[in-house]
């Protein structure tokens, strides 16, 4: 079996000492970079992330894998920035303001990592402000919002007209998700897709993405 | 009144409380609020919610100290008033019932992902339940309510907690599981099956299961549980999954509905029947009649 199918294995089994071992011995290899991700830990989250949703693995399964994930990543990262790579896409998360869930948050933000784009994860109860200016400085290309609370959805609002204001509107995709919600909310309140899940987020981003590029 | 664990051997249905967080929103609990900070600020709002529950029938009455675990509260940070929220809650509680009904202390999950799967360790976790716990050293209380645990372990480190006062306090442990292609199982993957062993285990003395996704769907779950345990079985189902109009969450089952099904789940063997989020007195109520 080639380096980089073992690399997804061990990272679909959940080894993080394992997949940090094989890194590095790709890296040695002289295999590049971009390809240890990309058919290494990018490949072996995309099959954990499918087989999630087909709830053939539950949320432990998901959370080893990702620290798997990261501790391929965290090899790879200063070599990825050295060699200039471009990132798939920047996405800014977070659970809106009033809203301490971070589960669901949490597992769309592994998913996003898990297909190669560059997450900056802003934690739970971040304000409109916040979401804002961020995805200003960092030129991110999404925002991604998440609620489990019914009474702090309205909030997504605020940030959608803050981006409105702002003049990011349209510019900077808004996704939201999260148990309550529904494609009619989204619409209602004026942001671009609701994601019922990581994997969708992930699509829904790329399709993005795809018309920006 | 007898003890709880006596009563249980009665035949019947004992009915337990509703929903707390809908009626604490009513009573100016702002969104994103800590729910327990209601103690702190307006002990009388939980008194009013306890007279409630007991003029609906209630014969088991919950203190709101879902989230009163430290590590919970240290979220709104809280946790420094750890002891103070957990005893104004169980004296609100037992002010209101006396020996009318039995005062159930409320334990929700730490909110904290367990190693390995997470960054925190059983002993952090089982630490925060028992200062949380530590309450009834202050305060009586008759049973303690394990409730809408999704890690089995960490339900386990719960009871473990519990067992560290007494051996003797009745301790009520359920899980909250969601319909999968391989059956029902919560977040973490826990099925019926497993968490019913591993409760009993534990040492739990009611096993069950909360909140969730509707009462058809619990009566489902009530008959897994009951093929897998000879313990009292409680259910405690929410009044379906809400929808939101102007801000609002709007749960679609009436007391009506409720209380019909709730025949169905008395039919599966269940021993204790009450409600979670979204069901009212007037739920509770409804079934209380339906089942006498």
């Amino acid at each position: 079996m080639n380096l980089l199918q073992q690399i997804s294995d061990h990272l679909q089994q959940g080894k993080a000492k394992s997949v940090a071992e094989l890194t590095r011995q790709a890296i040695t290899d002289g295999l590049h970079p971009k390809n240890i991700l990309d058919e290494g830990l990018i490949a072996g989250m995309s099959v954990v992330g499918e087989q999630f949703r087909k709830h053939e693995l539950y949320l432990p399964d998901v959370l080893l894998a990702a620290k798997a994930m990261y501790a391929g990543l965290d090899l790879l990262k200063p070599l990825m920035i050295e060699a200039n790579a471009k990132s798939h896409g920047k996405i800014v998360v977070g659970t809106v303001q009033g809203d301490l869930h971070d589960i669901g948050k949490n597992l769309v933000a592994i998913m996003l990592k898990g297909a190669g784009f560059e997450v900056i994860d802003l934690g739970n109860d971040v304000s409109a402000q916040k979401f804002i200016s961020v995805a200003e400085q960092e030129k991110a290309d999404v925002i991604g919002l998440s609620a489990l609370l019914t009474t702090t959805m309205p909030t997504m609002k605020s940030v959608v007209e803050l981006a409105k204001e702002r003049n990011l509107y349209g510019k900077v995709k808004i996704i939201v998700g999260g148990a309550p919600l529904s494609s009619d909310y989204a619409n209602e309140i004026g942001a671009d897709a609701y994601c019922f899940d990581g994997m969708n987020a992930v699509e829904t981003v790329k399709r993005f993405l795809d018309q920006i590029r | 009144m007898i003890p709880l664990l006596e009563r249980l051997k009665q035949p019947g249905v004992i009915i337990a409380d509703g929903a707390m967080g809908t009626i604490l929103f009513r009573r100016g609990l702002k969104p994103g609020d800590c729910p327990e900070q209601m103690n702190l600020q307006s002990p009388e709002v939980l008194e009013e919610i306890a007279r409630m529950y007991l003029g609906a029938g209630a014969e088991i009455i919950q203190t709101n100290t879902f989230g009163g675990s430290p590590l919970k509260l240290a979220q709104y940070a809280l946790d420094g008033k750890t002891e103070e929220i957990n005893t104004t809650a169980l004296r609100a509680v037992r002010n209101v019932v006396q020996d009318r009904a039995y005062v159930s202390f409320s334990c929700g999950p730490s909110g904290k992902i367990l190693e390995p799967y997470g960054d925190t360790s059983a002993e952090i976790v089982y630490d925060s339940f028992r200062r949380q716990m530590n309450a009834m050293l202050v305060e009586p209380m008759d049973m303690i309510c394990i409730e809408t645990m999704t890690d089995l372990a960490e339900a386990i480190l719960a009871i473990e907690a519990a067992k560290s006062f007494s051996f003797s306090i009745p301790i009520c442990a359920t899980m909250t599981f969601d319909p999968t292609p391989k059956g029902f199982r919560t977040v973490m993957g826990t099925s019926v099956e497993e968490a019913a062993k591993g409760l009993t285990e534990a040492g739990a003395d009611i096993i069950g299961s909360n909140c969730g996704n509707g009462i058809e769907n619990m009566v489902k779950i009530a008959e897994e549980f009951s093929r897998h345990t000879s313990l009292p079985i409680i259910i405690q189902s929410n009044a379906g999954i809400p929808t939101l109009k102007e801000g609002n969450a709007i749960y679609p089952e009436t007391p009506e509905f409720m209380a019909e099904k709730s025949k169905a789940l008395a039919h599966c063997g269940v021993k204790i029947i009450g409600g979670c989020c979204g069901t009212t007195p007037e739920h509770i109520a409804a079934m209380k009649k339906i089942l006498q």
